[in-house]
């Protein structure tokens, strides 16, 4: 059993008390709300006549349905059934006092890309969204968990969730990242070696030198796809990074509250001397951008490397899965990935729709032109995003190159809204999950990839090796990496 | 609040849903939950899965075994997004427990959440029981929660449930709002020694 891991001292220091059924009461000190999973449960509040116990520890804003394309925004929306979300969520969050964070406070985005950005998110938190992409705050030092739609009704009517205690395994990524290589292939190689479901009953503690040269936007990447690897909450101990990050944003305090308020995020690191229940090492020195071949995220290679066949895998339930995938997305073992053709290229993202995400795309895409046959799509995390690329101009290198530069939501991730896959489509995306039907296709085919594979899928065609447009680029600055900003 | 409910037993005919990591996004499309209630999912269970090019019912096992109670499924069941509405959708069709290999983590606990029990056994315990189910459509499957064993076809098999799962069905306390709510007064002191919570 773990001890002295930043899991440990968080869990106990939100722990209310045992319950009945041998679960954990657990208080949840930052709720995440938006339109698609909390409409039933504010329902089911009215059916109590119960009231939100914690509204000032709760805020939303809304991702999933909203459109992108600017002209669509206008309320109400063409699309009936996304108004209605929507105007549920205004009217639920103002009727309970909820902080919203709508189209007219410039703030809205994506949960996991909103609340970092604001300083909603810290360390030493306990952090829920019904949403399985929770795990992204953990990357700040906080447990973020996700949950169903009874667990938002949970937190709402008390503000905790019922939860068993998991096990915490240690995972040190040791080595240095080359050129061209991102945040994106650290955590698509941790799910390589352990396996999608490699995580279930434990969290996942990322440390090593590869994660602490990763600046917060990489982290962030690392951390939220915890869940593709099967762990429902993934973490980094907060350290000189995460703090001068936190810094000057909107919901940090400032000057000496600052200063105490950093005290407790120190002392809820793990300890030189904590017990882990298992530690494992993943080696990530000079790998390759990464790409997924198959239709689970751990089916991914190094791109340099072949496709494999079914009989490579010892377990038979990879063995089938291979089998299912190769017939999905047509290709034969022993095939590279190179050259793959894709028809969409999609940026953005909680795991990849932040600033330095689109300047990685935006070094391959300067001065090159995508593809006349590829629909390409740069959707921002947020509109907060979204201003600070508009200020650098990075937008117009994307407009320039004949993407179409959008406005904030979580769009061809899961397609609810208007941008969807069409056919067998191959979409080169910077998304998390590369399931059957995921970007809105039963038949369409997803490849998950880095940021500036997308941009230079994009402009072949095809899946390419994103180095090779980076080759005269003298400065070596790539977002995700922070090679010299790391100030220990 | 909810009454309490306790659910020591669960029986009915089988549907064997085979296959390894089915994920939420099968389970229930994302383009089906742009509507604010659960009230229509079960139109939506397994949507595509469940339908041929042209948009007509194929042989997927839903279609086949119509009101059938008990789901049997392979391993790492439910994995990906945490939606419960494909556990609402499944138990809007009629599935009242599932019997699997092994579950998704927040599949799980929304199955708990609804009071759905799903337990676990060996694969070649489950895939015995999913043939069995195919040739016996009319069979009952009963899944004795209380005592941790499935029965059909005159044998019975030892299954795995977890203990806060079997403690919250069997006790009738599955419904963890109103548990939890009984301690709201905790919940205040807690919140309170949080040096990140203000006005508690």
């Amino acid at each position: 059993m773990s001890d002295g891991t930043l899991y440990d001292k968080v869990w106990e220091k939100h722990k209310v008390t045992e319950l009945p059924n041998g679960q954990d009461q657990l208080f949840v000190g930052l709720h995440l709300v938006h339109e698609v999973t909390s409409p039933q449960a504010f329902g089911m509040l009215e059916e109590r006549d119960l009231d939100v116990a914690f509204p000032d520890r709760t805020f939303a804003t809304t991702d999933h349905v909203v459109p992108t394309e600017a002209d669509k925004r206008q309320r109400p929306f063409p699309d009936r059934e996304a108004e209605e979300m929507l105007s549920a969520l205004e009217r639920n969050t103002a009727d309970s006092g909820i902080t919203f964070f709508g189209f007219d406070s410039g703030k809205q985005g994506i949960t996991h890309v909103v609340a970092p950005e604001l300083g909603l998110s810290q360390p030493g938190m306990t952090v829920a969204c019904g949403d399985s992409h929770t795990a992204t705050h953990g990357a700040f030092g906080s447990i973020g968990i996700g949950i169903g739609t009874s667990q938002i009704r949970d937190v709402l009517a008390t503000g905790c969730i019922a939860a068993d205690k998991q096990k915490v395994r240690r995972i040190n990524v040791e080595g240095t990242l080359g050129e061209g290589v991102y945040a994106k292939d650290v955590i698509l190689k941790i799910i390589q070696d352990l396996g999608v479901d490699g995580g279930v009953g434990h969290v996942y503690e990322y440390g090593g030198s590869a994660i602490d040269a990763l600046d917060m936007e990489g982290r962030l990447a690392v951390c939220n796809m915890s869940i593709e690897g099967g762990a429902r909450a993934g973490y980094i101990n907060p350290d000189e990074t995460t703090y001068e990050y936190l810094r000057g944003r909107e919901y940090v305090p400032e000057g000496e509250a600052f200063e105490e308020r950093k005290a407790y995020w120190e002392s809820i690191a793990s300890d030189a001397g904590a017990e882990y229940d298992d530690v494992v090492t993943i080696d990530a020195d000079g790998i390759d951008p990464l790409v997924t071949w198959g239709i689970n995220p751990g089916q991914v290679i190094e791109i340099g490397d072949a496709v494999p066949s079914p009989a490579d895998f010892d377990a038979r339930t990879d063995r089938e899965a291979a089998e299912r995938a190769l017939k999905h997305m047509d290709i034969e073992p022993g095939q590279s990935m190179l050259g793959y053709d894709v028809d969409v290229a999609f940026l953005g993202t909680c795991t990849n729709g932040r600033v330095s995400d689109f300047e990685a795309a935006a070094r391959v895409l300067e001065g090159n032109t995508i593809d006349g046959d590829v629909r390409a799509l740069a959707v921002p995390g947020s509109e907060t995003v979204r201003a600070e690329c508009e200020r650098r101009g990075i937008d117009e290198t994307f407009i320039n190159a004949g993407f179409q530069w959008r406005r904030a939501g979580c769009s061809m991730c899961l397609a609810m809204n208007d941008d969807a896959l069409e056919g067998d489509e191959v979409c080169a995306s910077s998304s998390n999950r590369n399931f059957v039907g995921r970007q809105g296709s039963k038949d369409g085919r997803t490849v998950l990839m880095n940021p500036a594979m997308v941009a230079a899928a994009a402009i072949e065609g095809a899946v390419t090796d994103a180095r090779e447009y980076l080759d005269d680029d003298p400065t070596g600055s790539a977002g995700g990496v922070g090679d010299g900003e790391v100030a220990d | 609040m909810a009454d309490e409910q306790h659910i020591t037993e669960v029986s009915g005919t089988g549907v064997p849903i085979p296959g390894d990591d089915i994920d939420t996004d099968q389970i229930l499309p994302a383009r089906f939950m742009k509507e604010v209630t659960f009230d229509n999912m079960a139109d939506y269970l397994f949507y595509d899965a469940r339908r041929d090019d042209d948009g007509e019912r194929n042989e997927h096992p839903l279609n086949r075994f119509e009101g059938a109670s008990i789901a049997v499924v392979n391993s790492n069941f439910g994995c990906g997004s945490s939606r419960e509405h494909a556990p609402q959708a499944m138990m809007r069709w009629g599935v009242d427990g599932v019997v699997g290999e092994s579950y998704a983590e927040i599949f799980r606990d929304n199955c708990k959440s609804i009071g759905i029990p799903a337990v676990t056994t060996d694969h070649e315990t489950v895939t015995e029981l999913q043939a069995w189910i195919e040739d016996n459509p009319d069979g009952d499957v009963e899944i004795d929660v209380e005592g941790e064993t499935v029965s059909y076809g005159g044998r019975t098999i030892d299954v795995d449930i977890t203990d806060a799962m079997q403690e919250a069905l069997v006790e009738g306390i599955w419904d963890t709002t109103t548990l939890m709510y009984s301690n709201m007064s905790k919940v205040e002191t807690t919140a309170a020694s949080l040096p990140y919570v203000e006005n508690a």
